[in-house]
């Protein structure tokens, strides 16, 4: 074999268009024509309107293609694509000079799209282990010291300090504790979860096995939801190539140490990503919420300190390890620190996978990277943080993507999903949306978010059909404060957010009198 | 499949599993992989399995999108109905689809071939509007491509 690489991503979305078809007409063209080469089903890169994009290694780096269909494939060849020239009209030059990459600040997503995803070796090769390997080296405390230090937030949401909550963990006694990683990633316009599993599921294999070490728990749980199913069985295909290798299961590298990590498939239930509702359902129940304290990790799986923590902060961990926590907290702003992995969806030319430190603007991500709207129409609202997120207007898109600089504009950042409207988006649909898709999902436990959302299903829909509009928008506000007031979880409590800022930026899409700015 | 192997099917998952912690929603996933629902006349059986009562059983079942209590058609469609999938016409490609193959959302085709789910999110939000046919990702759909996708399972009309 000559020393010929191809590259044809495994990711969902690329599969989605047609990756697995491209993958078998290279191997024909390849046979056909006589050349030998290695194919690699890597991750993606999330340059997302590029899929299938395929690369080829050159000594120059890697060439990238795209996006290719099964048509372009003989051509390809013909254009000399497989010796990576450059002249077909689908070459997009050296991969890592693709303006979209390059200017992107790569820390968890380092390696994603370049190593095979279930190759042990090809892990270690990308500094993969080398943050197990500091961590073995290093008392339970320290280990938990460099997770504080780096000022590591949960990337599921809430934003609570992660070290804390591993601090607790270790500092619990207890004779069986878990690492659960909470893998359901339900919200709308995020893929970042799914994306590590299927294109770097070693990362998170890694930074559990971590998290195990520094708090005495021996078992691990990921809990993927069951739309994914390409990620279960990556994620497991990446365990049984840790446990063969050594870095996983009983006397870790010799260490002593043990940790067994196991997938759980969820069931189609929004509310199941909240940590809580996720533990009821790892223990056999309806995935309803519990009241807090106690906290999961003094009180959590089958009663015993639980670890809880998404998939990005966990896959955040073996860098900060490896480089230290310092080198992750000089990125970013305030208490904002590290890297976010940005997910931008919907309406949008590029879409796909922007990791930056915290501090970019929506305007430079929608624009600088986005490309604007698909469409080609001028974008109209702007919805970040999934489905309880608030609906941001032009005016807000310069904010510094940070918690607080977004908490004080009643915006979340949560799990990074950005998801864009154009000019044609009816946002008093959106908000009744927001109201039903709470309807749909909610667990059920307290009042305000069971019949609240149903209630605000019909008194939009009255709004909309201009039934006594501006008592209903009274009605409509006054509800909303009580499900913001009165829930138990967020999903009472944030539902208004996507609706009460329809309300405020959008007016005129629920037939109320546009207030006149300029006379304010 | 007759209600005894039925039975049988579900008695095999209930020792495979029996070891595991809290395994009720594995037993239920591995018993729906196997049958392709769970039928009711096994709850009782799966109840005794999991030390658990029949009641507790069927909430959990009910309590879940995933789970079904009566068979699926051949081939199984979900369509995302989310807000990045919106934001690209995922309601005009439902409304197609409810068109195509004559029934709405939660039914079976008027041939019996496809049964139509609604989905919210399958992490494709950045390649919308977005659907699965068998758990298999389709991106960036129209109504002509759901037609094109659909020939290829066998006709529905
Ligand atoms: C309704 C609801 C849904 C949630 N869904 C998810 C989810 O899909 N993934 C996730 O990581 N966190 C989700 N969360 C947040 C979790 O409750 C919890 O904060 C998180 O798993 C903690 O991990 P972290 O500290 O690493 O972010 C959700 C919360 C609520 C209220
Ligand atoms: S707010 Fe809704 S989802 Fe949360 S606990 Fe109450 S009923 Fe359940
Ligand atoms: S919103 Fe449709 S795939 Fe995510």
């Amino acid at each position: 074999m000559s020393g010929l690489t191809i590259y044809v991503p495994r990711d969902s979305a690329a599969l989605a268009v047609g990756a697995e078809r491209v993958a078998e007409r290279i191997a024909q063209e390849a046979a056909i024509r006589g050349v030998s080469f290695g194919m690699v089903r890597n991750g993606s890169r999330g340059l997302f309107w590029l899929e299938p994009m395929v690369e080829v290694s050159t000594p120059a780096g890697r060439v990238a293609y795209g996006p290719v269909t099964i048509d372009d494939v003989a051509d390809l060849f013909d254009a000399g694509f497989a010796e990576g020239a450059q002249t077909h009209p689908l070459s997009l030059g050296l991969t890592d000079e693709i303006p979209y990459l390059k200017k992107q600040e790569r820390l968890t997503f380092a390696r994603m799209g370049i190593t095979d995803p279930v190759s042990v070796a090809d892990y270690e090769a990308h500094e993969g282990y080398a943050g197990l390997r500091r961590a073995l080296g290093l008392k339970p405390e320290e280990v938990v010291q460099q997770v504080l230090d780096s000022g590591l937030r949960g990337r599921g949401g809430a934003a609570f300090p992660a070290g804390i909550k591993w601090k607790t963990v270790m500092a619990t006694p207890a004779a069986q504790k878990y690492i659960v990683c909470n893998a359901d990633e339900g919200d709308s316009g995020t893929f970042s979860d799914r994306m590590t599993m299927e294109g770097d599921p070693l990362m998170l294999v890694e930074g559990m096995t971590i998290a195990g070490i520094a708090t005495g728990a021996t078992k691990g749980y990921v809990y993927i939801r069951s739309e994914y199913p390409h990620a279960i069985a990556t994620m497991n295909e990446a365990i049984r190539a840790a446990e063969a290798a050594g870095f996983l299961g009983e006397n870790i590298l010799g260490s002593g140490q043990t940790f067994w990590l196991e997938v759980r498939k969820g069931a189609g239930s929004y509310v199941c990503g909240e940590e809580t509702a996720l533990l009821e359902s790892l223990e056999g129940k309806r995935g309803i919420v519990r009241a807090k304290p106690p906290l999961p990790a003094i009180t959590g799986l089958f009663g015993q300190p639980t670890l809880i923590n998404n998939v990005i902060t966990l896959a955040s961990v073996p860098l900060i390890l490896a480089r230290g926590a310092e080198y992750y907290r000089d990125f970013g702003v305030g208490r904002s620190r590290g890297t976010l992995p940005m997910q931008l969806a919907g309406n949008i030319k590029h879409g796909g996978l922007v990791e930056k430190a915290f501090g970019v603007t929506l305007r430079e991500l929608l624009y600088d990277y986005g490309g604007g709207s698909a469409s080609g129409r001028p974008i109209k609202a702007v919805q970040v943080g999934g489905p309880l997120g608030a609906y941001l207007p032009e005016s807000q898109w310069d904010l510094p993507l940070d918690y607080e600089a977004y908490a004080a504009v009643g915006g979340t950042v949560g799990h990074g999903g950005i998801v864009v409207h154009d000019d044609t988006a009816d946002l008093s649909k959106l908000a009744r949306y927001a109201m039903e898709f709470c309807a749909i999902e909610s667990c059920g436990k307290c009042t305000p978010c069971r019949i609240g959302s149903t209630r605000g299903v019909e008194v939009i829909d009255k709004i909309r059909a201009d039934n006594k509009r501006v008592e209903h928008v009274i009605l409509l506000r006054d509800l909303c404060n009580t499900m913001v007031h009165g829930s138990l979880c967020a999903m009472g409590g944030m539902t208004p957010f996507p609706v009460l800022s329809a309300l405020d930026h959008f007016p005129q899409d629920f037939g109320l009198v546009v207030p006149d700015r300029k006379a304010a | 499949m007759s209600e005894s192997d039925e039975l049988a099917a579900v008695r095999q998952v209930l020792i495979e599993r029996a070891e595991e912690p809290g395994a009720l929603l594995p037993i239920l996933h591995d018993v729906q992989d196997a049958l392709g629902y769970i039928p009711p006349h096994t709850v009782t059986t799966i109840a005794e399995g999991v030390n658990l009562s029949r009641a507790e059983v069927h909430g959990v079942i009910t309590y879940y999108h995933h789970f079904r209590s009566a068979p699926a058609a051949r081939h199984v469609i979900q369509i995302c109905r989310a807000e990045a999938c919106q934001s690209m016409g995922a309601d005009a490609l439902l409304a197609h689809a409810e068109l195509r193959l004559g029934c709405s959302a939660h039914g079976h085709s008027k041939d019996g071939n496809f049964t139509l789910e609604p989905a919210f999110c399958l992490g494709l939000c950045a390649s919308s509007p977005a659907m699965t046919i068998n758990e298999e990702p389709h991106a960036r759909m129209t109504p002509r491509s759901f037609d094109a996708l659909v020939a290829q399972y066998g006709d529905c009309a």
